[in-house]
Parts: structure tokens; C-alpha cells; sequence
């Protein structure tokens, strides 16, 4: 049990883990781990709300209609098992702004707030854009040797590394 | 293959949320939950995430390849183009480093107890893959089909056996996490 209440594994234990997870969900349910469909998924579901059924019709919601699936319960899962972690370990803190942030642009929350949703529209644009993210492509495509993760995973990375030495070294 | 438990819908319910709590746990106890750890990454300052992203990869890697060999799992290649995955790919990292946090990573956060993710960031997301479902039908048949290469996985494109791809790539990376640790990153 003392393992468990530790805060920080070796990122090398934490990488055999996932990898290990991720034969678990090619045998058990023929899916390799991903994330941002549930989110595209939520998105129509809240269209729904609004608008109908007619939102069904929309092309790339016939692609991935919203509905919770396998994946929509991953992303739940992904909450609930950080949680029950972050709790054993000490570590669940109810916060609004990241040190490293607070230390460059001052610790206001609505201004971090703000940064985080214009953030999150890039990333969620983005990630159906390239049609997957940090995990079904960045690690379930790559380790299926797949070209369009690799290309996409190397741009992760390219476009990421840009934009944080913009944020952190020109304009704070 | 298991075919028979694939097909059970409300098992596979269960069994993506059981998944899903070992992926959020790992993610926790390996600090990627974390703003602070993700933007040293992009900052390239801790190569935490480059860690886990590469011992999953070559961990995953010869077990799927093994278990794909023996018959009891199936490849599910995405398909991609220039266009789709260079474009998306460097938006998704604007989005990366502005946010801090990726689509999987951001659960994490929220089940940590970071409000920024989940007012801010969270609600980002949803609004940016719906804004993306929107512009999908005119992106179509332009953008997204430049270049267009399919479903194609890299032996597949160079016409070999996998594991005469799957064996240089894992040792590949596994020199390079070997150079990390000796150069101290």
C-alpha cells in the first residue's frame, strides 16, 4: 500500500503500465486507448439539447454520434482513477492557477481561466483536425507504427514547443 | 480474438471505464496530471512526458505486435494526410501549450482538483470539437484530403515483415531514452 500513497512514480513504471493497459484494451475490447472523440461526442450531445435531432445529421456526427461509448468512459474513468490516486497520495488540492503560470503572469485567476478556454478551443479544434490526440495518436498510433500518428505526434510536439517558448519567453 | 466479449455492449461500458481508471491513476502518479510538468516539457526543461510517452510506446509496441501475431488482436490504424494530421497536429500544439494540458491528461487534472481544467479548459474543448464538426463538411474534400496517404502503417509503406520495423524502432528508443538519462534530461 505504501507504493500507492507515493505522489510521483518513475515515468518509466508509469510508461510500462499504459503500455501494458493498452494490450489489455486490444484483447478485451479490440480498441486502442484514446481520448478526444468523447469529447467531439459531448459536444454534439449538448447540440442536441438545443437543437434536436436534426444535429444527428450533420456529417460528422453520423462519423461519431453522441452517445456515451467505450471511449466517453474512458475519459470518465480517466477522472475517477486520478481522483482515487490524488486522494491516496495527498495530492488533491482544489486550485485555480499553476505555479509555473502564477510565477510569469500572476496568479488572477480569470485571467488564467480565459487562457485555458482559448486553449482548450485550439486543442479541441485541433486534435479533430488530426483526428486524434496526445493519446490515440501520441501512443496508441505510434505504437502501431501508424504514419499518420507518427507525422501527427512529431507536430504535437513541433507546434507545442513553439507556442510555450512564445507564451513564456516573449511575451512574459 | 474475443470476439464474443467485444460485442457485449454494456461490458464494454464497464470495461472502458475500468480502463480508463488505471490510465488516470498512471497519469497521476507519473506528475502528467499536472500544468507545471507539461509546460516544462514544451519548455524542455522535464522530460517527463517524453519518458512516458516513449516506454508506453515501446512497451505497447511489442505486446501488440506479439499478441497481433498470435492472433488475439487487430490493428486499428488511423488514417491521415498532410493536410489532416501536419495542419491538425501543429493547431493541436498551439492548443497544447496555451491549455497545458492534453484531451486525456486534462481528466487527469480534474480529477486532481484543477479548476483552471475544468472551467476553463474543459469546457475549451468541447466547444473547439464542436466549432471542428461544424467547418468538417467544407475542410473535407479540401484541406483534409492534401496529401493524402491513408490508413498506411510504416511497414506496410516500406513492404516488410513488422517486426523487422518494430524491432529497430524499439531499440531506436530505447537508445534515446539511454542518451536522456546519461545527458541528464
Amino acid at each position: 500500500m505504501d507504493w500507492f500513497e507515493m505522489g510521483r512514480w518513475s515515468p518509466y513504471v508509469v510508461g510500462i503500465g499504459i503500455g501494458i493497459l493498452s494490450w489489455l484494451t486490444f484483447i478485451l475490447s479490440d480498441k486502442p486507448i484514446g481520448c478526444s472523440t468523447a469529447f467531439a461526442r459531448t459536444s454534439g450531445m449538448i447540440e442536441r439539447l438545443f437543437r434536436g435531432r436534426k444535429v444527428l445529421e450533420k456529417d460528422y456526427y453520423k462519423q461519431f454520434v453522441p452517445e456515451v461509448d467505450w471511449e466517453w468512459m474512458l475519459v470518465l474513468g480517466i477522472i475517477l482513477g486520478s481522483f482515487t490516486s490524488a486522494k491516496i497520495s495527498g495530492q488533491f488540492h482544489l486550485n485555480w492557477v499553476p505555479a509555473s503560470w502564477a510565477a510569469v503572469f500572476g496568479s488572477q485567476a480569470f485571467t488564467r481561466v480565459v487562457v485555458a478556454l482559448v486553449g482548450g478551443i485550439m486543442l479541441g479544434f485541433g486534435a479533430r483536425w488530426a483526428g486524434g490526440c496526445t493519446s490515440g495518436h501520441g501512443i496508441s498510433g505510434t505504437l502501431q507504427l501508424v504514419v499518420s500518428s507518427w507525422l501527427a505526434a512529431v507536430c504535437f510536439f513541433i507546434g507545442g514547443i513553439a507556442a510555450a517558448f512564445f507564451i513564456f519567453h516573449i511575451l512574459g | 480474438m474475443l470476439t464474443n466479449i467485444h460485442g457485449k455492449k454494456g461490458l464494454q461500458l464497464f470495461l472502458g471505464l475500468g480502463a480508463g481508471f488505471c490510465f488516470g491513476f498512471l497519469l497521476e502518479k507519473g506528475g502528467v496530471t499536472r500544468y507545471d510538468v507539461i509546460v516544462g516539457q514544451l519548455l524542455l526543461k522535464d522530460f517527463t512526458v517524453v519518458k512516458i510517452m516513449l516506454s508506453a510506446c515501446v512497451t505497447g509496441m511489442l505486446g501488440v505486435h506479439l499478441l497481433r501475431s498470435l492472433g488475439m488482436a487487430q490493428l486499428h490504424p488511423k488514417p491521415g494526410s498532410l493536410g489532416s494530421s501536419m495542419v491538425g497536429g501543429l493547431i493541436f500544439g498551439l492548443g497544447f501549450a496555451t491549455l497545458g494540458y492534453c484531451p486525456g491528461t486534462i481528466a487527469g487534472a480534474v480529477g486532481q482538483g484543477w479548476l483552471d481544467a475544468l472551467v476553463g479548459g474543459l469546457a475549451g474543448i468541447i466547444i473547439g470539437a464542436g466549432l471542428f464538426a461544424g467547418v468538417y463538411p467544407r475542410l473535407r474534400q479540401n484541406i483534409l484530403a492534401k496529401g493524402d496517404f491513408g490508413d498506411k502503417t510504416i511497414p506496410q509503406v516500406l513492404k516488410v515483415n513488422p517486426w523487422a520495423a518494430v524491432v529497430p524502432v524499439v531499440v531506436l528508443i530505447m537508445l534515446f531514452l539511454y542518451w536522456m538519462e546519461k545527458k541528464g534530461l
